[in-house]
């Protein structure tokens, strides 16, 4: 055995007592880094999955009309217009050559699935029920790849396409129907079409539960009055946090307005920030106290060793050696706090998983196991041993041996 | 016994000049330009009153500490300008020591404690080291006790471990600061035995710090420094209790 890794281990079982509460400390430490971390991503995790069930990651749509007027004042030369400029009133428009659009969307980095569709209100009416929906036009194979309402019925099949299609489980006890009822969808312009109603859908989204009637394409089209002509393409791109880069980027290749998930949710994703943020500040002052307790007892395991540390240097060893045999014990600190905390962490999730099944209202989310958690904080907690052992140790290397033996 | 300085035995210690001082704005002068000369197998008492500068120096011939002036050379390669990885090293290979308090790792047993030179020299802890450490700790009488704790063993037997210790690598010089001072009547004449039959044996040098007279006139030769100079250095025995009676007498 290297004769460094056989004094760290000995002096590391030296002080037995001391080596237990401190190893302790570290895991309990580790315990609250793996149970926050995991808690907090899955929470955060599943947050978003419920944010993004409904939403594309990021929608082009034409811009906004607006009114330019002919005449402008001049100020500077003093003539100015009085006039009122009215707001022009939005219309279904269709996306100026969309197929061109789409393939140069989907041309960009990052952009994994484009999706066309024709959306607008419209008013449902089953007997004497009416409500107000939205009617989505879509290809239903390259829509689910983008908002998986296939992996969401409820009641029925994802059948979208002639006179199938799928509506809101909600929208569908609003309107009372059940699977193989027509539904009647008028539109602004008092155009009229009659759907069967093939399966319901939940995606946890208020609006999408409640007014969303899916169809297919064509029928949209020709409902709306755009015949071939689509309102939307609903963009999906392989890294979901990114999706506001992409959403600028995607405006200036396409000139069209394009909103990402993230801008829609703003305040979602401001208040992840701050949890994260708390997240992290409670796991750094967990690592200093970490770091603390392991340096304080390295500090006292130096000062009680000093004429031990002194005749180590006067038999031959040099002072690398003996920041070494310090640094050594600051590890293996941490991985026993690791290996030691990673089970304390599993044990807490575990029993939280537990509790919260047996909640009234059931499990709200679920907690995350994932390697990496436990690998973090085992990795940080090792680190911190070893930047926690270096003051101590390099207070031991720096030993005058004939003083340590003389004071030791 | 060869005269003081004078045998055809190769050096395994010489100094020159040597002078430590301690602190600034004054420093203290603790050595006072030392000249001393030990060749291989002597065994030599360095004594003197408390303060004279008997420990200063053994640190520096030790090279646990560097002169302020002088120059010392250990087994022949001169020491001063040596960085201090090289300094250590040839301590290691070089010199044993042993202290009034033996400094033994408590949990680790005799046998470990007597290998742990060889194992600081070789980077690592082997088992074949037990084979050497077995041997020395049978020459200080202690082979009963080869896998006990060391913090488990009396203060006599502890000191012998540490003697032993000093031995493992085979050194030229053996430094004993003290050797019996912390010992009873008794222990401190067995390890003082125990180093004398080394000595016979395997001609490794001793110089002993010891403010016992007796003690210090059954070594080969006797230096005995006042005021940071050498007042005596010559042969011990008899010699050496006429000049130390003299001085009694003289004070």
């Amino acid at each position: 055995m290297p004769f460094t890794w056989f004094l760290a281990l000995r002096f590391f079982r030296d002080g037995r007592s001391q080596t237990a509460l401190i190893v302790v400390g570290v895991a309990v430490g580790v315990a609250v880094q793996v149970f926050i971390t995991a808690l907090i991503a899955g929470l955060q995790e599943d947050l978003i999955d419920k944010t993004l069930g409904s939403l594309a990651h990021v929608t082009l749509e034409p811009p906004d009309e607006v009114v330019r007027p002919l005449q402008h004042g001049d100020p500077a030369a003093g003539v100015f217009l009085g006039r009122d400029v009215q707001r022009p009133s939005q219309r279904l428009r269709s996306i100026d050559q969309w197929p061109a659009t789409s393939e140069r969307a989907l041309e960009l980095r990052g952009v994994t699935v484009v999706s066309p569709r024709a959306a607008g209100p419209a008013l449902a009416r089953r007997g004497s029920v009416t409500a107000t929906v939205l009617v989505q036009g879509v290809r239903p194979e390259e829509y689910a790849r983008v908002v998986p309402v296939d992996e969401n019925m409820v009641t029925g099949e994802y059948r979208v396409g002639g006179q199938d299609a799928i509506l809101g489980d909600d929208l569908a006890v609003e309107l009372g129907v059940t699977l193989g009822d027509t539904v009647r969808v008028t539109a602004g312009d008092g155009s009229e079409a009659r759907f069967i109603v093939r399966g319901t859908f939940s995606l946890g989204g208020p609006a999408s539960d409640s007014q969303w009637i899916l169809v297919s394409l064509r029928s949209a089209q020709t409902l709306f009055l755009i015949p071939g002509g689509v309102t939307h393409l609903d963009v999906k791109v392989d890294d979901v946090f990114a999706a506001e880069e992409l959403a600028t980027r995607l405006h200036r290749r396409t000139g069209l307005t394009a909103e990402s998930w993230m801008a829609k949710n703003a305040q979602l994703l401001s208040a992840l920030r701050s949890q994260s943020m708390s997240t992290t500040l409670i796991r750094v002052f967990v690592l200093i106290a970490v770091a603390m307790g392991i340096a304080s007892v390295l500090v006292v395991s130096v000062v009680q060793k000093q004429g031990q540390i002194g005749i180590l240097r006067a038999i031959g060893t040099s002072r690398s050696a003996v920041l070494r045999i310090f640094l050594l014990q600051g590890a293996l600190l941490g991985v026993l706090g690791a290996l030691f905390g990673s089970g304390l962490g599993l044990l807490l999730l575990a029993a939280f998983q537990h509790a919260m099944s047996r909640a009234p209202s059931g499990p709200t989310f679920r907690v995350h196991y994932e390697l990496w958690v436990f690998a973090g904080a085992s990795g940080l907690a090792i680190v911190t041993g070893v930047l926690a052992a270096a003051m101590p140790a390099l207070r031991a290397a720096r030993l005058d041996p004939a003083v340590a033996i003389r004071h030791g | 016994m060869a005269e003081p300085g004078s045998t055809d035995a190769p050096p395994v210690l010489r100094c020159e000049g040597l002078i430590k001082e301690f602190g600034t704005e004054p420093s203290v002068r603790v050595l006072h330009g030392i000249d001393l000369c030990v060749p291989a197998g002597e065994f030599v008492a360095l004594v003197g009153p408390s303060g004279s500068g008997k420990s200063t120096l053994l640190n520096i011939l030790g090279l646990l500490d560097v002169p302020t002036a002088g120059q010392l050379w250990v087994q022949g390669i001169a020491t001063r300008a040596l960085d201090d990885g090289r300094r250590t090293a040839l301590r290691g290979s070089a010199l044993g020591f042993v202290f009034q308090f033996h400094h033994l790792l408590p949990t680790l047993t005799a046998w470990e404690n007597v290998a742990l030179p060889m194992a600081a020299v070789q980077g690592r802890m082997k088992d074949s080291m037990r084979a050497r450490a077995e041997v020395l700790l049978r020459q200080v009488d202690l082979a009963d006790k080869v896998d006990a704790p060391a913090g488990e063993l009396s203060g006599g037997q502890q000191q012998r471990v540490a003697l032993a210790r000093a031995l493992s690598q085979k050194p030229a010089v053996v430094l004993a600061d003290e050797p019996t001072g912390n010992l009873d009547t008794v222990n401190a004449a067995r390890v003082f035995e125990v180093m004398r039959q080394h000595h016979a044996e395997a001609k490794t040098a001793f110089i002993i710090v010891t403010h016992d007279l007796a003690l210090a006139a059954r070594c080969d030769r006797v230096v005995q420094l006042v005021d940071g100079r050498v007042s005596y250095d010559g042969a011990a025995g008899e010699v050496f209790l006429a000049h130390a009676s003299q001085q009694l007498r003289a004070t």
